[in-house]
């Protein structure tokens, strides 16, 4: 039971992380039908960024947490955000219109270049970053000495994704933005019609993509305190099969979807083995979409307009 | 603006469009299109399916693009903007197929034809939608998709309806809806014709209603207008009842 529970905790901690990354895949699905392959080194390089602010910081002797960590945040995402910006510019935009798969060759093509860009800048060499928030709260501590603990940093991560993801629910939901997003989604032509800029909605969806998955790439930095040029390929891979998962194009999906992904990894960990954990997220991805074609919140692809 | 200035921007039409030929890649489907519309006048286009009716409307509105001629709006040249900036001088249509969106409600289709206008007009402009479509009001939670094809079109010209444009552009308002429906439609295109003095571009199927609705019509025949004069004048021309209206006229 204590084990069980403990990997639950670890479970949702991953899958925060995975289901921040999820969103960008389903929004840029939703609005233009193409994978962003390149999104999984949009996190890597969110990851990269906060590690260079923190460093940075410190060199100039900043070493009060709660701000460095604020500045991490914001630079990150903001400095993420003008990547994923400037690739939807570059790479996307002039391939609109033209045959169905150019926009997935250049994605996989920005996704290479993207890695090797930061292995060439940044080193290939892991880099590690020392623990920043440590210890947690001990939930249960019984007398065989089996110990539940939630980590602060676990807390944090947890927190930051319940309020991320609800901010941008309500963003989507509520806002004249987010429904110019969704008109888009469902009818590009007929929002144009209605005097939204399309370009500037698809540019904006890159953004917050983004800038969500520097979040992410923060966050794993903290959790994990090592970061390589390598991780956007894994944890993009994860994220893609989270929105997948869940339905791609669907915003609860992605986010359930990679909830389901990191209890299912850390499960497989914890119970099984750890060499497995990949095919076992895979494994039940294949099920699911075996009975249920479109994941579990997408929507048929057959509706009545 | 002086007098003399203000006077030609009255006599000018509304909307000028000048031998305008726009392509599909090589096919072409306007070959040099001219057309006015002046302010207050409804203008009815007919023509037979695949005419280019729905072409011309979309051509207005920049997306395809027309390859040669001019469309003027307001005394603007419009003809390469993109279609964006021209629905942000007052003009919207309501296209061919309605396109509704299909997963908003009914209530967020309406704010989305709102999205050009200033937030204070909003309640204004969502309660003359209501009185003249009552039936949205009664709809308004309901998701675009699930709404009857009737509804969907009261929709889709009560959401145009909502950026207050000056050039209201409905490409066949009537398409396979009861004729109760139609009638009550063709009334409401009248109603805020004459009351409110709203421009009309219509494209229609169902020519005997619209050439007696409108005050000049239009025929479109492969791509060109082949005829030209006021409803009546169309009405009463063999070429066109026997083309258009044959069992038609009820
Ligand atoms: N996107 C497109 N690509 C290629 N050809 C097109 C496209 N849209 C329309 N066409 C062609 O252009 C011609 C004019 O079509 P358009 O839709 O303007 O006709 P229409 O007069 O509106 O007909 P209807 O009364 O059936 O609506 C047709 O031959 C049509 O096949
Ligand atoms: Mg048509």
């Amino acid at each position: 039971m204590e084990y069980f529970l403990q990997q639950l905790i670890n479970g949702i901690t991953l899958g925060s992380i995975y289901g921040l990354i999820a969103i960008g895949y389903t929004m840029v699905y939703g609005i233009i039908g193409m994978i962003n392959f390149a999104h999984g080194e949009i996190f890597m390089i969110g990851s990269f960024i906060a590690l260079t602010v923190f460093l940075a910081l410190a060199a100039i002797g900043v070493t009060f947490l709660p701000l460095v960590l604020l500045l991490m945040v914001i630079v990150a995402m903001v400095c993420t955000a003008a990547w994923g910006w400037t690739i939807e510019r570059v790479a996307y935009r002039p391939l609109r219109g033209s045959f169905r798969l150019a926009p997935l060759i250049t994605a996989i093509g920005m996704s290479i270049f993207l890695q090797n860009f930061v292995q060439i800048t940044q080193g290939a060499r892991v880099k590690p970053l020392p623990p920043q928030i440590q210890g947690g709260l001990i939930l249960m501590n019984n007398p065989n000495g089996i110990v539940v603990q939630i980590s602060w940093m676990q807390i944090i991560i947890i927190a930051m994704t319940i309020v991320l993801m609800a901010g941008f629910s309500l963003l989507i939901s509520k806002t004249s933005l987010g429904r110019q997003q969704r008109a888009c989604e469902q009818d590009r032509k007929m929002a144009s019609l209605l005097g939204v800029n399309v370009d500037r909605t698809i540019s904006l969806t890159f953004v917050i993509g983004a800038s969500l998955a520097a979040v992410a790439g923060m966050m794993y930095l903290l959790y994990y305190g090592v970061i390589d040029f390598y991780i956007g390929f894994i944890a993009g891979v994860k994220a893609f099969t989270a929105a997948v998962l869940g339905g791609i194009g669907s915003l609860p999906g992605a986010m359930l979807g990679g909830l389901a992904i990191g209890l299912i990894e850390t499960f497989w960990s914890g119970y099984f083995s750890v060499e497995y954990k990949d095919v076992a997220a895979f494994s039940i991805l294949a099920i699911v979409l075996i009975f249920m074609p479109s994941g579990l919140l997408g929507r048929p692809e057959v509706e009545k307009v | 603006m002086s007098a003399a200035q203000s006077i030609l921007l009255a006599s000018e039409p509304l909307l000028a469009i000048r031998g305008v030929e726009t392509f599909y890649g090589k096919i072409q489907a306007l070959r040099g299109v001219d057309v006015e519309v002046h302010r207050g006048e409804i203008v009815t286009l007919i023509g037979a399916n695949g005419a280019g009716k729905s072409t011309l409307m979309m051509t207005i509105c920049g997306n395809p693009q027309a390859r040669a001629g001019q469309i003027v709006y307001n005394g603007k040249d419009i003809t390469h903007l993109p279609t964006h900036d021209i629905m942000s001088m007052s003009i919207a249509q309501s296209p061919e197929g309605r396109r509704v969106f299909p997963r908003m409600t009914v209530m967020e289709n309406l704010q989305m034809g709102a999205i050009l206008e200033d937030d204070k007009h909003f309640e204004d402009d969502l309660k003359r939608v209501f009185t003249l479509f009552p039936r949205l009001k009664e709809r308004r939670g309901q998701r675009g998709g699930t709404l009857s094809g009737g509804e969907q079109q009261m929709l889709a010209i009560g959401r145009a309806l909502m950026s207050r444009p000056k050039l209201l552009l409905l490409d066949e308002p009537s398409l396979g809806l009861a004729p109760l429906v139609v009638k009550q439609i063709f009334e409401v295109i009248r109603e805020l014709n004459a009351n409110e003095g709203l421009t009309v571009f219509l494209v229609e199927q169902n020519a005997f209603h619209a050439l007696r609705l409108a005050h000049r019509g239009y025929v479109m025949v492969n791509g060109a207008i082949t005829m030209a004069g006021t409803g009546r004048e169309l009405l009463a021309r063999e070429e066109v009842r026997s083309a258009y209206l044959e069992g038609g006229a009820h």
